[in-house]
C-alpha cells in the first residue's frame, strides 16, 4: 500500500473557502461543508451545502458530524452563494441545481431560506431542500416557493419504529407532508431501508400508502442501509449502534421498491 | 496541385455517386468528408450485434491473450528487421478474416524495429529469451548507425546526467518517437499511384527551385525524405498484394476502403516501434463508403458491422517489442491507436455518423479494451442520442476518453485527431517532434537544494546554493525555482533538438509522412509532470509555515508542514492560480529556446502511468508527500486533497490555460456507478451532463472510469476473472490486469470518487 503523505491537509471536508470570510454578513449560519455531487442530492448535478445541526439522532446517520451545530463554521450566506457561483456554468450545462442538506436544514429557517432564495432568484439554479420534515411549522411559504424540489425523508410508517430509530414523533413531518401535497409542491420522498428495522413488510407499505396518498409524490428513492458512515462515529468517539446490521441484498431492495411501485410510486 | 489520373475507368467507379469537386482535383480527404458524410442524429437501437464470424475470429484471438500475459509476449521473429515489407502475409484465420494483415506472418508475434535502438531490440530479446542474432548486431552496431546511437553521440553531459536524474524522463531516444498520424484514409480514396504522382509532383516543385533555395539543407533533406516516402508508397502496394490486394487504385466499396486504410496503417505500425501510433479520424470517412453501399442493397446493417468488428479486432491486436524499463513507464502494452470519433463540423453539422456509433459498438460485440483508443470529441452540440450512447458505453466499459471539441475546433479546425493521449493534429497537415516531459516537483527540490539532486546528492543543476534558514520564505523559493526551470527548460528544448534530428536521420518515418502534406506544420512538444505536488508544495510554502530537516551534508531531505494550506483540486483560487501559473511560466521559459525544424512549443499536463515512477524517483517534497510516493497523473488533484468532490476537482484542472499547454491536459476521474445516480438512465443522462458541464468550463480531456472499487479489488486477486476488465489511466487505457501490482495499488487508491 502506498504511505499517504503525512500533511496536515484536512482529511474531512471543511468549508476552505467559506472559512475565509472577509465581512460579517446579517444572514450567516453554521455550514458544515460544501460539496458537488452527482445524482444522489436531487436530480443532476448539484451544489450541495451541508448545514450543521440537526433536532434527530438517527440510529443509520452517516453524517454524525454535522449533528451538532455548535461544530460548524459560522458561514455567510455572501460566501455560500459565491461559492456556489463557481459552478453555475458547469450546472447550467450539465442540468442540476442547488441543494440545502444537512443535518437539518430547517434547523436554520432563516439562513435555509436566504440561501434558496439567492440559489433561485440570483444564479437561476433549480432548487432542493433536503429534510426529515421534522421541523416543518418552520418553512415559510415563502421559503417554500423558493424551493423547486422537498426531499423528504420519511423514515418509518410505525411511529413507535420512528421515535425508536431517531428519538422524535413522526406526527410533524407528516402534516409537512399533507402542507407540501396542499402547496402542489414537487417531492422526491426518501425511504432508508434497514434490515431489521425498517424493511418489515407493513411499515414499508404504510409509508408506501401515505406517499401515494399525497399526489404530488414524483419518486420515491429507497436508500440501501449502509455503513459507511461507521468511520465518522470513530473518529467523534461515538458508538455507531447498527455497526453489526447489514446492508440489505439487492432481492431486499427489490422488494420494498415493488411495495411503492404496487401504489403506482415511482421507486427508484 | 493536380495531378491527371490515368485509370480514369476504376477511380469512376470508385467514385461514382460521390459529390463535390476540391477533393478530385487535390489531395482533400477533409472536402470529401464534407461534400459527402451524411450525419446521424438518432440513438443506438439501430445496431448490430457480433455475426457468430466475428465472434468465433475473435475468441481465436482472446484464446492466445493468457499465454501472452503469462510470457510477457506471445512470439518474436528475432531474425527480421521489420520493413514495409519484410515479412510475408499472416492471418487470423484466412479463411475468415474479412480484413486482412498482420505485422508479422501470425497474430500477435512481434518484429524486431532496430532503427530506433539496438539497445532496445537486445535488451527485450534477452528478457524474453530469445537469441540476439550476431549478424544483426553487428550490421545494427557497425555498419549501420541507429537513431539511438545518433542521439548518444550528441548527448552533452549535462543532458546525460538530468535524464540520469530522472529529472527529464521517459525521453524517446532509445525507441521510436510516435505521435506521427499519417492519413490514412488517403489511401483508400485516392489510391497509391495518385499518392505516388503528387508526391513526384511536390519533388519536382523542390528540383525547379531557384539555386538559392534549392541546394540548402532543409531543401535537399526534404528532397531525400520525399525520395524516401515515394519509395515507401511503392513497398505498401508491394505488401498489399502479398494478400492479393492491388491498391493502385481507389477502393471501390466499404469494404474496400476500411482495407485500403487498414493496409496503409498496418504499414504503419510494420515498419515503426513509435510511442504511440493512432489512427487518426476515421470513422466518418468509412461511414461515407458503408452508407453507399448499404442504400445500394450491397451491404446490411449486420455486415457493415461485420467490417468495422473485424477492423477493429486487427486493431487491438497492433504489437510492440518493448523493455521491461520501457513497460514500467507506460504499463499495459499500450499501443495508442488512437482513433477519434464525432465533433461538430465547422458548418455547424455534427460529424456523427452511424459508423461512429459502429466504432464504439465493437466494445460490446468484442469487449472492453484500452485499444483503439476510443476518443470522442466533446460538444454540447452534440446529438443527444450519440451523447448518451456515449454516456452509456463509459459506464459499461470504461473504455472511452473525452476531449474538448469546443477547444480544438477554432484551434485546428474540424478534421483534427489525437495522437497519443491528448495531443491535437489536423490530420495530414500537422505533426509532433515527442517531447515526453520533465519533473517539476523535483525542479522545486532542486531550487531547495541549490542543484542538488535530493536523492544522490549529486549536483545536476546549477549550482545556486542551498536555501539558509529553517523555515522556507515562498518569495526565496520563488526566485530559486525560477532559476531551476530556467536552467531546466534550456537543457530540456536542447535534448529535444538532439532525438529529433536523429531520429529524422536515422529512423524516419517514410509511411506516414508519404501520408501527410509535403510542408506539414511541426510542433515540439514538451511535457511536466508533477504539477500538482508543486503546485501544492508552493501552496504550503506560502499558506502554511513549512521548515526543512537537513541530512549530514546540509541537503534538505525532508520537510515539516505546520498549518494547513489551500490544496489543488477545491476550485480554490488561491491554490489553483499557482497552478495557472506554473503552466505559463514553463511554457514560457521554453519558447525561449530555438527548436529543431522550427517547430512551434507546445507542452503537455500528462504522465500516462509515469506518475508512478516519477514518484519513485522524487523525494520528500515540501506538500507533505513522502518521498517515493506516486505523483497524480496528468493535471490530476492530488488523492484525498480534493475534498469537495470530483466536480471541484475537475474545475480546478479546467483553468489550466489550454493555449499554454496545447497538446494537452489530462485528466482521469473515477466515479462508482452510485456517484452517477441511481438508475441507469439516470446515470446515463448524468454523464452526459457532466461532459457538458466539463466542456462548457473549458476543461480540456476527462477519462471516465465507471468502476466498483471492489470489482477492481476482486481483480487484482482473480486476474484470471477478468481478462477485459479495462480502466482509463491519464489519456489511455489498459488491462487493469496487466499492470504492475504497483500501478494497480496507485488506481485504487487514487482519485476514487464515490460518494455517501
Amino acid at each position: 500500500m502506498s504511505v499517504h503523505a503525512v500533511s496536515r491537509v484536512p482529511r474531512t471536508p471543511v468549508p476552505q473557502t467559506l472559512a475565509a470570510t472577509v465581512t460579517q454578513r446579517p444572514v450567516s449560519g453554521s455550514v458544515h461543508s460544501w460539496d458537488l455531487s452527482t445524482g444522489v442530492d436531487g436530480p443532476g448535478t448539484r451544489f450541495v451545502t451541508f448545514l450543521s445541526g440537526c433536532p434527530l439522532n438517527c440510529l443509520y446517520c452517516h453524517n454524525p458530524d454535522t449533528k451538532k451545530m455548535r461544530n460548524g463554521t459560522r458561514t455567510s450566506a455572501d460566501d455560500v452563494v459565491a461559492e456556489a457561483t463557481k459552478y453555475t456554468t458547469f450546472i447550467r450545462a450539465s442540468g442540476g441545481g442547488a441543494t440545502v442538506s444537512g443535518g437539518e436544514p430547517l434547523l436554520q429557517p432563516v439562513f435555509t431560506g436566504e440561501l434558496l432564495h439567492r440559489f433561485k432568484h440570483e444564479l437561476g439554479l433549480h432548487t432542493a431542500l433536503d429534510t426529515s420534515g421534522f421541523l416543518g411549522p418552520r418553512a415559510t411559504d415563502a421559503l417554500l416557493a423558493d424551493t423547486d424540489l422537498v426531499l423528504l425523508d420519511i423514515k418509518s410508517w410505525d411511529r413507535d419504529l420512528y421515535r425508536r430509530l431517531t428519538g422524535r414523533p413522526l406526527q410533524p413531518t407528516l402534516d409537512f407532508a399533507r402542507r407540501l401535497a396542499d402547496l402542489g409542491q414537487d417531492v422526491w420522498v426518501r425511504f432508508v431501508l434497514v434490515p431489521g428495522l425498517t424493511d418489515a413488510e407493513e411499515n414499508v407499505a404504510g409509508v408506501a400508502a401515505f406517499a401515494a396518498s399525497l399526489g404530488n409524490v414524483s419518486r420515491v428513492d429507497v436508500l440501501p442501509f449502509h455503513k459507511l458512515g461507521a468511520s465518522k462515529y470513530e473518529a467523534l468517539g461515538e458508538r455507531f449502534e447498527l455497526a453489526d446490521t447489514p446492508s440489505p441484498t439487492p432481492e431486499q431492495v427489490a422488494a420494498a421498491r415493488a411495495i411503492f411501485a404496487t401504489e403506482g410510486l415511482n421507486a427508484v | 496541385m493536380t495531378v491527371q489520373f490515368s485509370d480514369s475507368t476504376q477511380t469512376g467507379e470508385a467514385w461514382e455517386g460521390f459529390r463535390g469537386g476540391l477533393w478530385r482535383d487535390a489531395v482533400d480527404v477533409r472536402d470529401f468528408i464534407q461534400a459527402n458524410y451524411t450525419p446521424y442524429l438518432g440513438d443506438d437501437t439501430f445496431l448490430a450485434g457480433p455475426t457468430p464470424r466475428t465472434s468465433a475470429v475473435w475468441k481465436k484471438i482472446t484464446d492466445l491473450f493468457p499465454e501472452e500475459r503469462r510470457k510477457g509476449v506471445l512470439d518474436i521473429d528475432a531474425h527480421t528487421p521489420a520493413t514495409i515489407t519484410a515479412h510475408g502475409p499472416g492471418w487470423i484465420d484466412k479463411e475468415q478474416d474479412l480484413i486482412v494483415g498482420l505485422q508479422t506472418d501470425a497474430p500477435l508475434k512481434r518484429a524486431i524495429m532496430p532503427y530506433g535502438g539496438w539497445r532496445m531490440v537486445a535488451g527485450a530479446l534477452e528478457t524474453y529469451g530469445y537469441p540476439v542474432d550476431p549478424e544483426l548486431e553487428k550490421v545494427f552496431t557497425e555498419y549501420r548507425k541507429t537513431h539511438n546511437a545518433g542521439v548518444f553521440d550528441a548527448y552533452t553531459p549535462e543532458i546525460r546526467a538530468a535524464r540520469k536524474a530522472g529529472i527529464v524522463t521517459g525521453l524517446p531516444d532509445a525507441y521510436g518517437r510516435g505521435r506521427i498520424i499519417g492519413d490514412y484514409r488517403r489511401v483508400a480514396l485516392y489510391g497509391v499511384d495518385r499518392l505516388i504522382a503528387v508526391k513526384r509532383e511536390e519533388k519536382d516543385e523542390l528540383n525547379a527551385m531557384p539555386a538559392e533555395g534549392r541546394s540548402i539543407e532543409e531543401t535537399i533533406r526534404l528532397r531525400e525524405e520525399l525520395s524516401e516516402q515515394i519509395r515507401a508508397l511503392g513497398e505498401l502496394k508491394a505488401m498489399a498484394a502479398t494478400y492479393g490486394h492491388d491498391i493502385s487504385a481507389p477502393a471501390r466499396d466499404g469494404r474496400e476502403a476500411i482495407q485500403w486504410l487498414y493496409f496503409a496503417y498496418l504499414a504503419a505500425v510494420k515498419e515503426q516501434n513509435g510511442a504511440a501510433m493512432s489512427l487518426g479520424r476515421t470513422s466518418t470517412f468509412v461511414d461515407v463508403y458503408l452508407e453507399r453501399d448499404i442504400a445500394a442493397g450491397r451491404l446490411t446493417e449486420s455486415a457493415a458491422q461485420e467490417l468495422v468488428d473485424d477492423f477493429i479486432i486487427k486493431l487491438r491486436i497492433v504489437r510492440f517489442l518493448r523493455t521491461p524499463e520501457y513497460d514500467e513507464l507506460f504499463s499495459g502494452d499500450p499501443t495508442w491507436v488512437t482513433e477519434s470519433i464525432a465533433g461538430m463540423g465547422e458548418d455547424g453539422r455534427p460529424l456523427v455518423t452511424r459508423t461512429s456509433f459502429r466504432y464504439l459498438q465493437t466494445l460490446y460485440n468484442l469487449g472492453p479494451a484500452p485499444e483503439p483508443n476510443m476518443t470522442v470529441f466533446w460538444s454540447p452540440s452534440l446529438p443527444q442520442g450519440f451523447k448518451e450512447f456515449c454516456a452509456k458505453v463509459s459506464i459499461d466499459t470504461s473504455s472511452v476518453q473525452y476531449e474538448s471539441d469546443e477547444l480544438m475546433r477554432p484551434r485546428f479546425g474540424d478534421d483534427t485527431a489525437i495522437a497519443c493521449c491528448v495531443s491535437a493534429m489536423p490530420v495530414g497537415k500537422q505533426m509532433q517532434f515527442f517531447g515526453a516531459r520533465v519533473n517539476l516537483a523535483k525542479t522545486l527540490l532542486y531550487a531547495i537544494n541549490g542543484g542538488r539532486d535530493e536523492k544522490s546528492g549529486a549536483q545536476v543543476g546549477p549550482a545556486t546554493g542551498a536555501v539558509s534558514g529553517e523555515v522556507l520564505d515562498f518569495d526565496d523559493v520563488m526566485r530559486r525555482f525560477d532559476q531551476q526551470m530556467e536552467w531546466l527548460a534550456d537543457v530540456y528544448v536542447h535534448a529535444l533538438n538532439v532525438i529529433h534530428y536523429m531520429h529524422d536521420r536515422y529512423a524516419y518515418e517514410r509511411i506516414e509522412m508519404a501520408l501527410h502534406d509535403r510542408d506539414v506544420r511541426r510542433t515540439m512538444a514538451c511535457g511536466i509532470a508533477g504539477l500538482s505536488v508543486a503546485v501544492d508544495s508552493l501552496s504550503a510554502i506560502k499558506h502554511a509555515s513549512v521548515s526543512v530537516v537537513r541530512d549530514g551534508t546540509g541537503l534538505v531531505t525532508d520537510y515539516v508542514v505546520d498549518g494547513e494550506y489551500p490544496a489543488y483540486g477545491n476550485n480554490d483560487d488561491r491554490a489553483d492560480e499557482l497552478a495557472v501559473w506554473l503552466v505559463e511560466e514553463f511554457m514560457k521559459k521554453v519558447r525561449k529556446h530555438p527548436t529543431y525544424r522550427d517547430a512551434e512549443h507546445t507542452q503537455s499536463v500528462l504522465t500516462i502511468t509515469s506518475n508512478v515512477v516519477y514518484g519513485k524517483k522524487t523525494g520528500n517534497t515540501p506538500d507533505g508527500r513522502r518521498a517515493g510516493e506516486p505523483f497524480s497523473p496528468g493535471a490530476n488533484p492530488m488523492n484525498g486533497r480534493d475534498t469537495h468532490g470530483y466536480i471541484a476537482s475537475a474545475l480546478s484542472v479546467a483553468k489550466l490555460p489550454y493555449d499554454e499547454a496545447e497538446d494537452g491536459i489530462s485528466l482521469t476521474n473515477t466515479v462508482t456507478p452510485d456517484g452517477l445516480g441511481r438508475t441507469r438512465e439516470e446515470r446515463v443522462t448524468n454523464l452526459a451532463g457532466v461532459l457538458d458541464g466539463y466542456t462548457a468550463s473549458n476543461g480540456f480531456h476527462m477519462n471516465v472510469n465507471v468502476l466498483n472499487r471492489d470489482t477492481l479489488l476482486d481483480a487484482m486477486e482473480h486476474p484470471e476473472n477478468y481478462p477485459q476488465l479495462t480502466i482509463r489511466v491519464s489519456g489511455y487505457a489498459v488491462n487493469f490486469v496487466r499492470l504492475t501490482r504497483e500501478q494497480q495499488l496507485d488506481v485504487l487508491n487514487r482519485t476514487f470518487h464515490g460518494t455517501l
